[in-house]
């Protein structure tokens, strides 16, 4: 358990130069003791590097960490007493699924009944005092990763917890009950827990605070509900939530709102002059009476069914708005004109794709 | 009748043994602590490879010619060596010495293949391996135990397969050394069943030979095809980072 | 890395590099040196460096013919190799019929035969056919380990290549021939690399049936040395140029295919 803190940026160049050059951009962080974070981008954003990082396999090029106050930025993974687990479950194969739980206690010397009791206290947690003197090659894909997990969780004095896309290679129907026992063990052991994710879904349900970068940048870190209400850039607003948010070029005047080139009422907030993207999510984008000062008249080109929701897709000029409804709304027909309300207490603004308003 | 005559003969039982051994020497565990020594990247890398796999390229001949000289004690380094030192040698008069060197230059000659297969064998371990073994406090030896030689387990049973194979019909470099002398010291399978063919022209007993020989390594193939069909579906798709 | 383990290592690796390279050292260090130098006296270096040897062989016909006749066997046997071995693989990899497997572990078994079992048989078959002391001869001899060897290197290598290229092709309106050549062999031109230079290879160094099938005309330079080593008069000079320059094909074959190697053995092929 451990407070963790970075400052700092890593290229794999000798003399980085442009932004381009950088792995991780230059950035402060703090993780907090016994928190669950989650790394969450798309593939080459820097999230491996950072955890890599974070865990010792690699020393970042410029700035450093530190753990609990201590600055760690050279030493080494075992030093740090950090577990990790990997894509693909690492296992020793010639063990059992004891000895391989226990192989991380015994090269530390520790007595052999309190490896015994250790190994059997995790191997509950995990489910898998089944299959304690099993031989560890031969069980399936999750009951590996299960182990892999738990000769991380076996030392009891472990600093923190990284996941580098564990559920890769499970099967989905399988994925679900891994969270689940990663939740539930982070509410027991309250670790320090950091996870590396492209998958959305992961990320917002497993951590409490996610940290999502694009291209080497932390572009924001905070709660689900911070990501979905208020994205600080626009990468974050249209990588999180299916689909991702709606973008309409907006210009903004001294006393004028012009959105897609249409007059729109102004909002509550202030805004800064000068072109601005606007964002506002699907759920958001609500059908609105005819002539709606916040609304646009857009034309309907595909509506579906899911079952939970319609989704409308509609055009307006060369961009297209996706929205949500309800199921007891009643929709258009396809090629009808619909009124979308674009403007409200859910809208954001970006200039130069960083939240402003 | 043409059957039985060859397997009565004396030679086979001089001469099976003798295969046997040369075929199980050139697999020394040697050759994995050589591995392991072996830069896994940049020009070095290359370089060793190069200078590694040289004698897997020389015409077996000249491997035989290259130690003929250099096993004589008036002008070989091996046998000037073994001289200075007062150890009697000579792999012309004394069976044994004949047959020790036939096992070091067989040796010699064929330890590269099996240095090159646990080579590329040592590569396909995925980085993440040696990373969780840093992090669980593995020492260099637990390394290579529970990790290194399990993942190797496949490519050196093909090793000793095949060198086991290619021992069993052994004749360019021992022929080339010591012609099969002295007498019928050197005399292995291959060289034999040649003589009695080609030059002897005795050719029942030669064909009734070679289709025991023959048989012999089919069963040996297929107990090596099994094994490589064994070992290659169970090679996990590992997903790389 | 802490230094005690590095110094083991290199340790290691330079005790077996001196192991693999000595006796080759020996056979270059008396290449460059007359017979009675190296009868008389026994020296790390050439006392008398000479380039003789190595004129001898390369204008005494007697020589430089085996060279070339082994160039040209070997040449043609590694076309015909890959020429008949890609069709081969190719129908392995891409199509499932009737007992294909047990045809490819017939094919296994040819490359791991001893040649001596082929010696009697391969003999009459060529005297009959008046093939004797030809190259064609022995390029056709050493189809029988190399050609195996060459579909199965070749058949690991398209295997990795999708199916969906295949259909593509077609899709799009290639012919057969025309997808062969285009499309699928550079998809897999690390694999004919391979393949050649393990022919190549083979083909160079096998000297039972190259003696055994030749006689004057097609007399290979392996037969050659082993000639000399009968004769009453030990030439150890030119033999050991003869032998310094069969080494050095091999040696620029292996270096343009470096990268290759650890690839192919990594398919367990060899």
């Amino acid at each position: 358990m451990a407070r963790i803190e970075l400052d700092l940026a890593h290229s794999y160049q000798a003399r980085p130069k442009a932004d381009a050059d950088y792995a991780l951009l230059p950035l402060r962080m703090t993780f907090e003791d016994g928190g669950a974070y989650a790394l969450l981008g798309p593939s080459g954003c820097g999230k491996t590097t950072l955890l890599n990082i974070v865990s010792g396999l690699l020393v970042p090029s410029q700035g450093g960490l530190t753990f609990d106050g201590r600055d760690v930025t050279r030493e080494s993974p075992q030093q740090r007493n950090i577990a990790q687990v990997f894509q693909f479950p690492v296992i020793y194969d010639t063990m059992t699924v004891a000895q391989n739980l226990a192989f991380p206690l015994r090269n530390r010397g520790v007595a052999p009944e309190r490896i015994k009791q250790r190994v059997g206290q995790i191997a509950e947690m995990l489910e898998l005092s089944a299959q304690l003197d099993q031989r560890a090659a031969g069980l399936a894909a999750d009951a590996k990763q299960k182990i892999s997990l738990g000769r991380g969780l076996v030392r009891d004095d472990v600093s923190a917890v990284l996941f580098d896309e564990p559920l890769t290679v499970i099967d989905p129907h399988l994925k679900w009950q891994l969270r689940r026992k990663l939740k539930q063990i982070h509410h027991e052991l309250k670790l320090t827990l950091i996870y590396v994710t492209h998958d959305q879904v992961e990320a917002l349900t497993f951590a409490d605070q996610v940290v999502v970068m694009t291209r080497g940048r932390a572009v924001q870190v905070g709660p689900a509900e911070a990501l979905f209400e208020r994205p600080a850039h626009t990468f974050v607003g249209h990588f999180i939530g299916s689909p991702g948010m709606n973008f309409l070029p907006a210009q903004a005047g001294q006393d004028l709102l012009l959105v897609v080139g249409r007059a729109m009422g102004w909002p509550d907030q202030k805004l800064p002059e000068g072109p601005l993207t606007l964002g506002v999510r699907p759920e958001y984008l609500s059908h609105a009476p005819h002539g709606d000062p916040h609304a646009l008249c857009a034309k309907v080109v595909q509506v579906q069914d899911l079952g939970t929701h319609w989704l409308v897709t509609a055009r307006i000029d060369d961009h297209t708005l996706k929205a949500r409804w309800d199921p007891e709304v009643i929709v258009p027909e396809v090629g009808d004109p619909v009124w979308l309300r674009v403007v409200g207490p859910h809208t954001c603004f970006y200039k130069d794709e960083v939240l402003v308003g | 009748m043409n059957d039985s005559k060859p397997i009565n003969q004396k030679a086979w039982w001089l001469i099976l043994p003798v295969i046997l051994c040369v075929a199980f020497s050139a697999v020394l565990p040697l050759m994995t602590v050589v591995n392991y020594s072996v830069p896994a990247k940049g020009w070095t890398s290359s370089a060793v490879l190069v200078v590694v796999a040289l004698s897997l390229l020389i015409p077996w001949n000249v491997v035989g010619t290259i130690w003929q000289i250099y096993g004589r004690a008036d002008i070989g380094l091996f046998g000037a060596a073994l001289a200075k030192l007062g150890i009697e040698y000579s792999y012309t008069g004394s069976a044994r010495d004949a047959w020790l060197t036939v096992l070091l230059m067989d040796v010699w000659h064929w330890t590269p293949l099996v240095a090159l297969l646990c080579y590329a064998g040592l590569r396909a371990i995925p980085d993440a391996y040696y990373q969780a073994a840093r992090i669980d406090g593995a020492s260099k030896w637990a390394v290579f135990r529970f990790i290194q030689l399990p993942k190797l387990r496949g490519v050196l049973m093909i090793a000793v397969l095949l060198r086991f194979m290619d021992s069993f019909m052994i004749y360019t470099e021992p022929f080339v050394l010591t012609g099969g002398g002295p007498g019928n010291a050197t005399t292995f399978l291959s060289q034999y069943l040649t003589q009695k063919a080609v030059g002897q022209f005795d050719l029942g007993p030669a064909a009734a030979f070679s289709l025991i020989y023959f048989l012999i390594i089919l069963l040996l193939c297929f107990i090596l095809y099994n094994w490589m069909q064994r070992v290659g579906t169970s090679q996990p798709t590992e997903v790389a980072s | 890395m802490n230094t005690g383990r590095f110094q083991k290592r290199t340790l290691f690796l330079i005790a077996y590099l001196l192991f693999a390279v000595l006796p080759i050292y020996w056979m270059v260090n008396m290449s460059f040196k007359t017979n009675d130098e190296i009868v008389s006296s026994f020296s790390f270096w050439p006392q008398h460096f000479t380039w003789a040897n190595y004129k001898t062989i390369f204008t005494d016909p007697a020589w430089y013919s085996g060279y070339i006749n082994s160039l040209i066997y070997v040449a043609i046997n590694s076309v015909i190799s890959i020429a008949v071995a890609l069709p081969a693989a190719y129908a392995f990899s891409r199509y499932r019929f009737l007992g294909d497997k047990h045809v490819f572990f017939w094919l296994l078994t040819n490359r791991m035969t001893p040649p001596a079992v082929f010696l009697l048989p391969f003999f009459q078959l060529y005297t009959t056919l008046g093939l004797m002391d030809t190259h064609l001869a022995v390029a056709l001899a050493h189809l029988v380990f190399n050609v195996p060897l060459a579909v199965w290197i070749l058949e690991g290598f398209m295997s990795g290549v999708p199916r969906e290229i295949d259909e593509t092709a077609y899709i799009d309106g290639h012919t057969f021939p025309r997808f062969f050549l285009t499309i699928f062999l550079p998809l897999i031109k690390a694999g004919v690399g391979v393949a050649a230079f393990f022919c190549f290879m083979f083909s160079w160094v096998e000297l039972l049936l190259a003696r055994t099938l030749t006689s004057v005309n097609a007399k290979p330079i392996v037969a050659t040395m082993t000639r000399t080593v009968s004769a009453a008069g030990m030439d150890w000079a030119v033999l050991a140029a003869a032998g310094v320059l069969t080494i050095v094909p091999g040696a620029i074959v292996i270096w343009f295919v470096r990268h290759y190697i650890a690839r192919g053995f990594a398919m367990g092929r060899v």
